[in-house]
């Protein structure tokens, strides 16, 4: 292995003060809910780690993954990607491209064996052995099954990885299959959404960092610092539903007050994401915000759950509140929500333990290359 | 085939050595690049492959046509929101539906917004790294770097101090012996031709720009709620205007919002202005032969759609910013006509390409378009185990359709629009490319080339970025004249449809010339095309052999070491390819697709 530079050596040496850098590290720590503790911890982590390499491959997918991840304002990406990981690999930025980027994935898979983060955007077509993708002159479940195999930990991004997205709505012609599917032995974090939020992204990467371990997961393998709760459940327009005042039509009054999108087909009472606690482009917005509702687009089989402008058949089904018809003020704290944590707390001691059986969803259907 | 001449005029020959560029990086989506090199390491044959296969249009048949663009918009992440764009306007075709003046006003703005943040990132993170030695900026002198820095630019980054904390930022990612992103780069390569001091400063754009990016699609976010991948409305735009009334705190355009868009596409015309486009002319002054590298269909045929409708509903050319044209034979004289609706005009071949059309492999118009996958490699395919070593470009080889006007191949992008808006007479477009050519002692001519491509993007960026503040002052100004509306509803509800209706939706992409063609019936999509700039840029051969954009444009190109194909990279990445967009198909009336063979 090559000698490696520490994240404190590498930011120290740029100039950046020990008083910046604990103030870097108080303020991640506070944006990550770490506790009163968190602060030290990642000023240590930073201090004594190497940058740990990170192989960032693209099966099927548009991009968007890595176009979120560069929108990150804290860290800023070009922080995680100069000072926190050794980014060796993602055909988005990298400057080598053909044999010299190739090169590069052998290498890491080499001098990094179980030691290194593999990254997935987009996901794995089965169909026609493979080769509705193809990357140097091989289907791409080929590069992804010999890096998967070695990895220490693997992240999927974005609802392509995690369940296929778009390419995988019906009928999916390409058979394109989500990461865990394909992966039996090595941990998987699941970051869904279309894509996940900039610093959602970063904030999961930044915690692994610190803590040398996976974050905790629900079933689907989801953070639950950031996926455990509905849009819904967070959202700036929430007491316009408990209210009963709702948007009938697009640009009628209530859509010039800002009232619930329910009735236009929001799906943020059934999608867990952090859209309206986190906001995307640093705070700047989110969808309801904008006046457009929720697609749900971080939920598995969202496409197939259309029309988006229909309302949602009847809010019964989700435990929290009656439906829109018939508001109820039901105080109640989100049921589901207290369930998938609970558990996803007992996944998380799974995934941990040392034998590393697989979580539930990983691997059930297709055949796991690592 | 050794050597044989194209009907479109370009002599291939493909008895030299091969190499083959795959993966192509900095890019979006699966792109490779094969060619042969002569004796003298010149390029004399070129071949474009498009390797990946999304199948987008057929998961589209009998969706509800108002949820269309979230699915297309998904074609693309990076030009994100061109595909939506396209689609509510191909549907509002189908449907008569007439939008609000604010809501067009509101589709330019992020349109114009993502034109400047998609091109910007392009120049510094896609193609820069092509001019730019990032190890060679460690010999620099900060003193000289800053010297260069104020002699070409009023930005205020400019201190000794910063270019030498610049320098030892990436002296500690080079000494690290992790060098990331910039690992396994072609650093010291003989095609670099900048002094030191012209690389550490363009090293500090590069992580300044990628800083600054994030704050331009805020834009985005506002009118859209997020972005990649904002939100779209069908008859209008989501985001309601309240600037007077009580609740307009919590309603998506306020006064708040409007400073907020205003404040960023000042901060944005200012470092377009400041660092991209002094730059752009430092970079290209030390590479004056990439003027003459990489023409191909460049100065033979270009295509442009035509973009931002200056009145609402309205695409004519008294209407368009950007005008919509062909120029055939490089005659910049005459403008052609371009009609999407027109059967004879835009249509696509495939016998090159891994699909087969029922029948024949005449040419089909996006509305009358099949797409049965057909996936067989030509019998001179090279393999090594399960590694393909050399296409067959005899057979079919690429995902991408081939798609002709009226026959031709075309080039399209920002180079095509500058060059057609240019004979078209646009004023401050006729300015900005004289006042450059001046600027690098170049004629027009220069124009059709590699950096060519690269300079009238960088001069389309602050164009858009002039016209983005216009356009905020016109929205700003057509509420102070009291209409706040934002959508039309009246056809919202599908059991206002026509029974059957068919409609086609233009967009000029930061990438080029884009379409995307619907049919509608019984209240459902019944079949969806999309013909997008990297399939007219990435094209395959036709049944007569013309060859594409792509390949025409690397013929010629010598290199300094075939190992090492920066000079590849630097032609084809002056395209700006879009891979995921090329390569989406279509199932026509939603048949099944046929069990691809591989051979």
């Amino acid at each position: 292995m090559v000698d490696k530079t520490t994240f404190y050596e590498v930011i120290r040496q740029r100039g950046i003060s020990r008083r910046d850098f604990l103030g870097f590290c108080a303020m991640t720590a506070t944006y990550l809910g770490l506790g009163p503790d968190g602060a030290g911890l990642l000023a240590h982590a930073m201090q004594t780690k190497p940058r740990i390499p990170v192989l960032w491959l693209h099966g099927l997918e548009c991009t968007c993954c890595s176009e979120s991840f560069l929108r990150s304002g804290h860290p800023l990406a070009t922080d995680i990607v100069m000072s926190m990981i050794s980014l060796d690999y993602d055909d988005t930025i990298m400057a080598a491209a053909g044999d010299q980027a190739e090169a590069i994935v052998a290498d890491i898979i080499r001098d990094y064996r179980g030691a290194y983060i593999l990254a997935v955007e987009g996901n794995i077509p089965l169909a026609n052995d493979g080769m509705a993708c193809i990357v140097g002159g091989r289907p791409f479940k080929h590069q992804f099954d010999e890096a998967a195999k070695h990895a220490k930990a693997i992240i999927a991004w974005g609802t392509c990885a995690t369940s296929g997205c778009v390419q995988a709505a019906k009928p999916n012609p390409t058979r394109a299959t989500p990461v865990h599917k394909l992966v039996q032995h090595v941990p998987v974090i699941n970051v869904p959404g279309c894509p996940p939020i900039a610093e959602v992204m970063t904030g999961v990467i930044s915690y692994i960092l610190t803590y040398d371990r996976m974050p905790e997961l629900d079933n689907q393998l989801r953070p639950k610092m950031f996926y455990s709760q509905r849009v819904h459940d967070k959202c700036y327009r929430r007491a316009h539903f408990d209210a009963g005042q709702f948007v009938e039509r697009w640009d009628d009054e209530g859509a010039r007050q800002g009232w619930c999108l329910y009735k236009m087909g929001c799906r943020g009472p059934t999608t867990y994401n952090a859209c309206a606690s986190i906001g995307w482009n640093e705070g700047t917005s989110f969808p309801v915000r904008s006046g457009h509702g929720c697609i749900g687009c971080s939920e598995e089989g969202f496409w197939d759950r259309g029309p988006f402008y229909e309302r949602l058949p009847d809010m019964h089904q989700w435990g929290v509140e009656s439906n829109a018809d018939k508001v109820a003020a039901v105080g109640a704290a989100a049921l589901g929500v207290a369930v998938t944590a609970q558990v996803g707390a007992t996944l998380v001691q799974r995934i941990f333990n040392k034998n590393q059986r697989k979580p539930e969803g990983q691997a059930e259907h297709e055949e796991p290359a690592a | 085939m050794t050597q044989h001449t194209t009907p479109n005029g370009f002599t291939l020959d493909n008895s030299g050595r091969r190499i083959a560029v795959d993966p192509v990086t900095r890019i979006e989506g699966h792109l490779r690049i094969e060619v042969n090199v002569d004796s003298a390491n010149v390029i004399r044959n070129a071949v474009s492959v498009g390797t990946m296969w999304r199948g987008l249009e057929p998961i589209l048949k009998g969706r509800d046509p108002r949820d269309a663009w979230a699915f297309v918009q998904r074609i693309c992440g990076v030009c994100t929101g061109v595909h939506a764009l396209a689609s509510v306007r191909a549907v509002e075709d189908a449907l008569g539906i007439k939008i609000p003046a604010n809501a067009n006003t509101i589709r330019n703005i992020m349109h114009l917004a993502l034109y400047v943040h998609d091109h910007l990132v392009h120049f510094y993170h896609l193609h820069a790294l092509d001019w730019v030695d990032v190890v060679s900026a460690l010999s620099a002198s900060p003193k000289a770097t800053s010297d260069l820095q104020q002699s070409i630019s009023p930005w205020p980054l400019a201190s000794v101090g910063y270019f030498k904390d610049v320098q030892e930022r990436v002296k500690k990612l080079v000494g690290s012996g992790q060098l990331g992103p910039f690992r396994n780069g072609y650093w010291g390569h003989a095609a670099y031709k900048l002094p030191p001091e012209a690389n550490l400063m363009a090293v500090a754009h590069y992580i300044e720009a990628l800083n600054f990016q994030r704050e331009i699609v805020k834009i985005q976010a506002v009118f859209g709620g997020k972005n990649p991948h904002p939100m779209w409305l069908v008859g209008g735009v989501p985001s309601a205007i309240n600037m007077h009334g009580s609740g307009a705190a919590g309603a998506p355009i306020n006064i708040e919002r409007m400073n907020l868009i205003a404040a960023v596409a000042d901060k944005a015309h200012t470092f377009i202005s400041q660092v991209y486009i002094p730059d752009l002319l430092a970079i290209a002054s030390y590479y004056r032969e990439w003027f003459k590298y990489g023409d191909g269909l460049a100065s033979k045929n270009l295509l442009a759609y035509g973009e931002f409708p200056s009145k609402a509903n309205d695409d004519s050319d008294s209407s368009l910013l950007l005008p919509r044209g062909a120029i055939i034979n490089g005659d910049l004289t005459k403008l052609h006509e371009v009609d999407l609706k027109d059967a004879a005009q835009i249509q696509e071949f495939v016998p090159h390409s891994w699909y087969s059309y029922a029948g024949n492999n005449a040419g089909l118009h996006p509305w009358d378009g099949q797409t049965e996958l057909d996936f067989r490699l030509g019998d001179k395919t090279r393999k090594s185990g399960d590694k393909i070593e050399a296409f067959d470009e005899d057979g079919k080889y690429s995902y991408v359709k081939a798609p002709r006007w009226k026959g031709h191949a075309m080039e399209t992008g920002p180079l095509a629009r500058m060059v057609i808006a240019y004979a078209g007479g646009n004023r401050r477009v006729k300015e900005l490319v004289d006042g450059t050519l001046k600027k690098l002692d170049l004629p027009l001519t220069a124009l059709f080339s590699t950096l060519g491509r690269t300079a009238a993007r960088g001069l389309e960026g602050l164009w858009a970025a002039e016209q983005l503040k216009e356009e905020i002052a016109t929205l700003q100004a057509t509420i102070k004249s009291g209409n706040e509306t934002t959508a039309n509803t009246e056809k919202w509800a599908p059991a206002t449809w026509p029974k059957e209706a068919k409609g086609a939706g233009f967009c000029e992409a930061p990438r080029g010339a884009l379409g995307h063609w619907i049919r509608i019936k019984d209240e459902k999509i019944q079949n969806y095309q999309c013909v997008v700039p990297t399939t007219w840029n990435a094209s395959p051969r036709d049944a007569q052999g013309n060859i594409g954009a792509y390949e025409a444009a690397l013929l010629g190109v010598p290199m300094a070491n075939p190992a090492k194909p920066l000079e590849i990279l630097r032609v084809i990445h002056s395209f700006d390819p879009c891979l995921a967009c090329a390569t989406h198909v279509i199932g026509p009336d939603g048949g099944e697709l046929t069990v691809a063979k591989i051979l």
